[in-house]
């Protein structure tokens, strides 16, 4: 119960200038409240990571909130670029964005290194590929068992790790289904946490699959559609028209600091954006 | 498709995406078990799952393992593809456990540059410091191609896609050619086909070299050499890809629509 608190007061708690920040979550549940307060809370200098900085970390990059990106996989989903983040990358505007960039197999294995408290963890790969010439993260390891050649990636340990899930009990207790992710492996990993939910319950449902305890977990924040716009299974569905809209919001510099301004800067939380993109969602 | 009657006369009425998407359907064998990438993969995967290889295996990154969409999804993470899985299981997972112990039979991939070994980009165009353009990078596909027993890679052929030289590679196929593949380490076989706009290309079993093998009907071998950034080499008993049958198209258009 001590963990349960405001998403403003998590944030302002946990989340500080230059700090390491992975939030995750797999096409679902993808933390965007927390994402918005973040933003919203005018945080610097951060290190983003994410497996697939999709819409969530456009916003945030465009925001000039971040100075690095780790990730494996930047776009949006079924629409195409990012332009924020391409705008980064191309022209240093709002700022510049230093990548350190991986496969997905190579991030998960970075995560559950961090998760286990190891300095690095191995995999068979990143051979013949490029992607090992522009980072550190990544060196060749010989089996002290079979002599075979593997990678040996670098463990990723964020100061602050960041998911929404369905719901929590009221110990603060964290239960999340559907498509997993690699959010247990991020929280784990992470030095404090931040976890955004649907809802308190007494009971979890018995669809969860994960159940990330109370002790783990340093924040917990009560925010209904808080993904949104991805989705909660069980919750509500992926709004793909606000993903679609996003491709023509982001593409123009004016444009998005507007939508900023008026969506994230001007309101006090989540709930009067979501009253804002679908003001049919205030009834949820 | 037992009930149905399979009406095998051939079509013209096709675009070139829905010809690609049947042509890579027809190389997935019953019982495969396939990893699939978003885009023509994933619906040649369906298209498939639906006709002739009702026990094909589709295994999404998300860790969706046997899962049988209606639809071709979205995105990688569509729900659906949780509530239709034999098995949910962690992105660690499905890339430790699944991918890379040689578990999946078939990798299947799409991409924005590839070269004449069937190495992959699907990071920059230009210098990777100062990219003309900045694509979403490398995703599953370098271990996919890696531990995947074959690869079958989807897209459209042009100068520009189908480069001398890779800006960056992002993705191994058949490395240098030549076998050089083995050389990488304990992996699949590499690239088994190329399915294009213009036709189907295999690599040579000595050198690796992509070779044209079939054309698409109406589609020229002067079309495929203009859309080959090297001197694109063309098979001796070169053949015509059949035609969609009325039956695939019916079949794509309806796991397509939405």
């Amino acid at each position: 119960m001590k963990n349960i608190m405001t998403l403003a007061d998590a944030v302002a708690l946990n989340v500080h200038d230059g700090d390491t920040v992975a939030m995750e979550g797999f096409t679902h549940l993808i933390p965007f409240a927390a994402g918005h307060e973040i933003i919203r809370q005018q945080r610097r200098d951060l290190r983003l990571v994410r497996m697939t900085p999709d819409v969530i970390y456009d916003q945030l990059i465009g925001a000039g909130c971040a100075r690095e990106l780790v990730f494996s996989w930047g776009g949006n989903p079924g629409v195409g670029s990012l332009h924020r983040f391409r705008e980064a990358v191309d022209l240093a505007y709002p700022r510049s964005l230093e990548l350190d960039e991986h496969s997905h197999a190579g991030m998960s294995v970075r995560y559950s290194a961090g998760a286990s408290g190891l300095p690095f963890g191995t995999l068979r790969g990143y051979v013949g590929t490029d992607l090992t010439k522009y980072t550190d993260n990544v060196r060749r390891i010989t089996c002290p068992f079979t002599g075979e050649s593997l990678a040996a990636v670098s463990a990723l340990n964020p100061d602050v790790g960041v998911i929404h899930a369905q719901q929590a009990d009221r110990h603060g207790n964290v239960g999340f289904w559907g498509i997993l992710g690699v959010q247990k492996e991020a929280i784990l990993a992470s030095r404090r946490s931040i976890v955004t939910v649907e809802e308190v319950v007494d009971e979890f449902d018995p669809s969860v699959r994960v159940v990330l305890p109370h002790w783990v977990v340093s924040a917990v924040a009560v925010v209904p559609r808080g993904a949104h716009p991805s989705y909660a299974h069980g919750y509500y569905d992926r709004d793909n028209a606000y993903y679609r809209a996003w491709d023509e919001i982001s593409r123009d510099r004016d444009v998005f600091s507007q939508w900023i301004q008026t969506h994230i800067m001007n309101t006090s939380d989540f709930s009067e954006h979501l009253a804002m993109v679908e003001p049919t969602l205030a009834e949820v | 498709m037992t009930a149905e009657t399979v009406d095998a006369s051939a079509t013209s009425d096709y675009t070139a995406d829905e010809l690609m998407t049947i042509v890579a359907a027809r190389e997935l064998n019953n019982g495969d078990v396939v990893f699939v990438g978003i885009g023509i993969p994933s619906t040649a995967a369906n298209l498939a799952r639906q006709t002739h290889a009702p026990d094909v295996v589709l295994i999404y990154e998300s860790g969706t393992i046997d899962t049988k969409p209606t639809k071709t999804p979205l995105s990688i993470g569509d729900g659906e593809l949780a509530e239709t899985a034999l098995a949910v299981v962690s992105v660690p997972e499905i890339f430790a456990y699944w991918l890379q112990p040689g578990r999946i039979d078939v990798g299947f991939l799409g991409a924005a540059q590839l070269d004449r070994h069937g190495n992959l980009n699907t990071t920059v165009i230009g210098d990777y410091e100062h990219p003309k353009v900045r694509l979403p990078g490398a995703g599953g596909a370098p271990e996919i191609a890696l531990a995947s027993k074959r690869t079958m890679l989807v897209l459209r052929q042009s100068a520009r896609s189908f480069v001398d030289k890779l800006d960056y590679v992002t993705t191994v196929g058949h490395h240098e050619g030549n076998g050089s593949r083995a050389t990488l380490g304990r992996a699949g076989n590499g690239p088994a086909i190329v399915i294009t706009d213009i036709g189907v290309l295999r690599p040579d079993p000595v050198t690796d070299e992509l070779t044209l093998v079939s054309l698409h009907p109406g589609r020229t071998i002067e079309e495929a050499t203009a859309a080959t950034g090297w001197p694109l080499k063309i098979a001796d008993d070169l053949e015509e890809t059949t035609p969609p049958t009325l039956t695939e198209i019916e079949a794509l258009r309806r796991v397509s629509a939405r």
